[in-house]
């Protein structure tokens, strides 16, 4: 199906779909036309500053606001007292979970602060520079309360009567204690993942406006879930939905972060209600590193059994997860994707995996791109290297032998737990990946090779990172698109652009299932005025899910403008095609011709050739994926390790990845190159440390180290096609997580390689302090 | 602290005449006082160089300098870089390259660029890469950027 689309509708389309044509969002970023949050602006806005807990858990036992309200300048100045009528920031409606609904965090702190950065007191002035002055003048006092700083520490009490570990959390299948019982060898990890966030480059933001006329607010600024977060808004706010509408500006960077529901998007939507003027907060830096979700933090006490031939027989897993202050709008969902994808791309026979769902006094934590699968992917790679290394087998050989063959497809992961929904991994041929990638790599050279440089006394080696990526999760998109009477093409999808290249890809996909050039096509996408639906773009859905409406909505356009010009040019729709807007007979390439605007025109309301037609060119379309959809790749890495320094130097980086099929090969390696950029962050240099405290002691990007050029490697990229999705009428399979995936993994694993201390790595980031700390106790050392 | 300033700032060749704090930054008083939002603040803090602008040409973050201190100085920001119609071939070339995916830290970038290419424009890989590592990006992983750069360079030096 997916070859038939392109051929069937002429030269122009065949061509548009798979080509890395240039980006539509392109023009207005590269001029400063763009308009970001900071960007908008409302006559009469007030600008709102939020006053934070310095204390990582204490209770407020006094809030003097009287020098700040009598700031000249200062237009209000709010505590929890002045709301409470809001309720806390709720959980999005698919999340739901009765048990964790006490851990939500109020829009403004009620009683008890529970990290440093929680808000407590919102200041409302005519300046954004009045708001600070005027926020430095409220006085709030504390008593301070035992503070929690890890998962794996003793829990203690969130309120009364409520400990800290929200939920114990269990996903398994077969028989975990027979698989251990007849095992050859049982290997025990203990792993941690760092603390890490996406940290786009631009802060969030939110503008509140109310529109008395129309008696409707809006929220500017929205991103990534904007009509879901609608419905929360609209729960929350005790409002009909057609009274809030939210708006998507330019978007600086997502990554799972940015776009979720926060106190502050409640805060400015209530303030500019009451307060009766439009309400704008632009998030500064350091407020972005104590307050927004961060994520990534767990750790991991596995074990694994295999027979004597390095065949997995089980994985048992117990994991404590930093949760944070309170727990956000995803709920545990971190947590459950984290175990559910531990097994990855390999058989294995039986699993347990028990999760420790813990709050503590730091930021609170949600999805940060790959959620779960980053962390898992680090703890499953390091047991079969660990494997390897145990039996003495090559590392290649091992995952071979264990990996689900092309002929197990599609494959059924069922869990015991009733409520713990299948994994049916679609298609793949996860060998067959791992060949081509090692060959490109030049794999089996490159082991002597660096055997000799290690000889030579260089700290060099190679890693493993094989992951599986999960995405188009349903249950339903939609989309409307409109042909004008001047041509013009409009497709309104309720979709959302962080800066993947969604217009981009939403207008390839239109062009060649419709027949036009895709730069003649605008894309909405985020409005929620202009569509009453849409899922928005998270977990990898938006090319999948919004891209299959788009292609069902422009066929449906297509076969409404095609019955129309079968009259018109009294010929059977079946013998006509259009290309580059224009209808015209397959088989008569110089015969009477009408354009996609003159059958707009003819289809408008009144048209005498109407006829029984419904008026108007335009169509909706909905696409339900049965399913969802499972890309796979392998991550390949070289590094070097300076002794003296501890430093690490990653000299070569691969990452290959089954995608299906890729509307825009460009942009499909911008998302994994990008993606890996940020997994080696993860992997050597991004840590939101925190003191005994709770202090966070990364809270400028000078202490929170974000990869510049300097240690960007040239990352390689092998994007196959080799398994198209059965799920989807284009086989497509999603590319926004697999960068970052296998990075953790195929690092470690290279860096236990080059120092030669098979397991050293138990911790990532791998810092030069962590590499030195190993050196000196492998060598006995405690100076 | 509050004391008013009458200044004029020259941003792209035209003159801004304002009142500023003395602690207003540059990057605040062209963003909400001119008008001219392509220059993006990102940290504030001068690490992230979203803020890049020319001042008399050479690269500046203008989160980092106040307004008053740019008096009688050519402030050139990304508004200023294409000619009508005619992008600069920084900007075609960031197109091209795909240098760019949610665009925020573009402007920061192309400044940066111009006034490197500006005030070097034989400049080696080697060194174009330590400049370029000034900036940050969070989509790309820099080898786009690069990579347009290197292209625009090669075509400003052959000239038009």
């Amino acid at each position: 199906m997916a070859a038939e689309t392109g051929t069937e509708t002429g030269t122009e389309t065949s061509q548009v779909l798979g080509r890395s044509v240039e980006r539509l969002e392109d023009p207005p970023l590269v001029t400063g036309d763009a308009r970001f949050a900071g960007d908008i602006n409302f006559p009469h806005q007030l600008h709102m500053r939020v006053v934070r807990s310095p204390h990582a858990h204490a209770e407020i036992t006094s809030i003097d606001c009287r020098a700040a309200a009598a700031l000249p300048g200062i237009f209000a100045v709010w505590t929890a007292a002045d709301i409470p009528d809001i309720g806390p920031v709720d959980f999005r409606a698919d999340r739901a979970s009765e048990n964790l609904k006490p851990y939500r965090q109020p829009v403004l702190a009620k009683g008890r602060v529970r990290y440093v950065g929680d808000p407590v007191v919102a200041v409302f002035a005519e300046d954004p520079y009045l708001a600070e002055d005027g926020a430095e003048l409220v006085a709030v006092d504390y008593a301070e309360l035992r503070v929690i700083v890890a998962a794996d520490q003793e829990p203690g009490e969130f309120s009364p009567g409520l400990g800290t570990e929200a939920a114990l959390l269990t996903h398994s299948f077969g028989d975990i204690e027979a698989a251990f019982a007849g095992a050859h060898k049982v290997i025990a990890l203990d792993l941690l993942t760092g603390r890490h966030s996406g940290v786009p480059l631009e802060t969030r933001g939110a503008i509140g406006r109310y529109d008395a006329a129309n008696d409707i607010l809006e929220l500017h600024g929205a991103a990534k879930v904007i009509h879901r977060n609608k419905e929360t808004l609209v729960a929350m706010l005790g409002c009909d939905p057609a009274q809030l509408h939210l708006h998507e500006c330019h978007i600086g960077g997502g990554f799972g972060i940015r776009g979720e529901l926060y106190p502050e998007d409640v805060l400015v939507l209530v303030a500019a209600k009451r307060l009766g003027r439009p309400v704008k907060w632009i998030e500064d830096r350091h407020e972005h590193l104590m307050c927004a979700n961060q994520g990534r933090e767990q750790r991991h006490l596995a074990r694994i059994a295999v027979d004597k031939d390095g065949h997995i027989l089980g994985i048992d897993d117990e994991i404590f997860h930093d949760q944070g202050g309170y727990v956000r709008t995803h709920g545990s969902n971190v947590a459950n994707r984290t175990m559910c994808m531990l097994t990855g791309l390999y058989h294995v026979p039986a699993f347990r995996a028990v999760t420790h769902f813990r709050l503590t006094n730091k930021t609170p934590c949600a999805t940060y791109r790959a959620p779960g699968r980053f962390e898992s992917t680090f703890v499953r790679e390091q047991l079969i290297d660990a494997v390897a290394a145990e039996l003495n087998l090559d590392r290649v050989t091992v995952r071979r032998r264990n990996l689900i063959p092309a002929s197990d497809f599609p494959y059924r992961l069922s869990f015991d737990e009733p409520h713990v929904g299948d994994l049916n991994f679609d298609s793949g041929d996860y060998a067959l990946l791992l060949d081509k990638a090692l060959t490109k790599f030049g794999w089996d050279d490159l082991q002597a090779d660096l055997a000799r440089r290690r000889e030579g006394g260089e700290m060099v080696g190679t890693g493993i990172g094989m992951f599986l990526e999960e995405g188009g999760r349903g249950p339903s998109d939609g989309a409307k698109i409109a042909v004008d009477g001047a041509g013009g093409v409009e497709v309104i999808t309720g979709g959302a652009s962080l800066g993947q290249g969604f217009e981009t890809a939403m207008a390839q996909i239109c062009a060649a299932a419709l027949g036009v050039g895709y730069k003649s096509i605008r894309v909405i996408h985020g409005q929620t005025d202009r569509i009453p639906y849409g899922i928005g773009a998270h977990a990898t859905r938006a090319t999948v899910l919004t891209g299959g409406a788009v292609h069902v909505t422009a066929l449906k356009l297509r076969a409404k403008a095609l019955d129309m010009a079968a009259e018109l040019l009294q010929a059977p729709a079946e013998a006509l095609e259009i290309s580059d807007g224009t209808i015209r007979r397959r088989d008569d390439a110089a015969g009477a011709t009408m354009t996609l605007a003159e059958v707009a025109r003819r289809l408008a309301p009144g048209s005498k050739v109407l006829g029984g037609r419904e008026p108007g060119l335009w169509a909706e379309g909905f696409f339900n994926p049965t399913d969802t959809v499972f890309p796979y790749g392998v991550h390949l890495a070289q590094v070097k390790v300076d002794p003296g320094t501890g430093g690490i130097t990653v000299e070569r980086f691969m990452v290959a990845y089954d995608v299906g099929r890729a509307v825009n090969p460009a942009m499909v390696e911008g998302q994994l190159v990008g993606g890996c950029l940020q997994g080696l962050g993860g992997a050597l240099y991004e840590e939101f440390a925190y003191d005994e405290n709770g202090q966070p002691l990364a809270v400028t990007l000078a202490d929170y180290l974000l990869p510049t050029l300097g240690e960007a490697p040239e990352v390689e990229v092998l994007v196959t096609e080799d398994a198209p999705s059965p799920l989807n009428p284009l086989g497509i399979k999603s590319a926004g997580e697999g960068g970052i995936n296998g990075v953790g993994a195929a690092i470690a694993g290279a860096v236990n390689e080059a120092i030669s201390i098979p397991g050293a790595v138990r911790r990532l980031p791998i810092t030069p302090q962590r590499i030195r700390d190993i050196l000196r106790a492998a060598a006995g050392r405690t100076d | 602290m509050t004391r008013k300033h009458d200044i004029t700032l020259t941003i792209n060749g035209h003159d801004h005449a304002i009142t500023v704090d003395a602690r207003r930054t540059l990057a605040d008083a062209i963003r909400d006082q001119c008008g001219q939002t392509g220059t993006h603040i990102g940290c504030e803090h001068g690490v992230c160089g979203s803020c890049t602008l020319l001042l008399d040409g050479v690269p500046v973050r203008s989160c980092l300098i106040f307004a008053v201190q740019c008096v009688g100085v050519a402030i050139r920001t990304v508004e200023g870089l294409a000619q009508g119609d005619e992008l600069h071939p920084l900007q075609r070339s960031f197109i091209e390259h795909h240098a760019l995916q949610c665009g925020f830290c573009t402007p920061g970038f192309l400044m940066l660029a111009v006034g490197i290419l500006e005030n070097e424009p034989n400049i080696s890989d080697a060194d174009l890469r330590a400049a370029l590592s000034s900036n940050l990006c969070r989509c790309t992983g820099y080898a786009n950027i690069v990579k347009a750069v290197r292209a625009a360079a090669d075509e400003l030096r052959a000239g038009p």
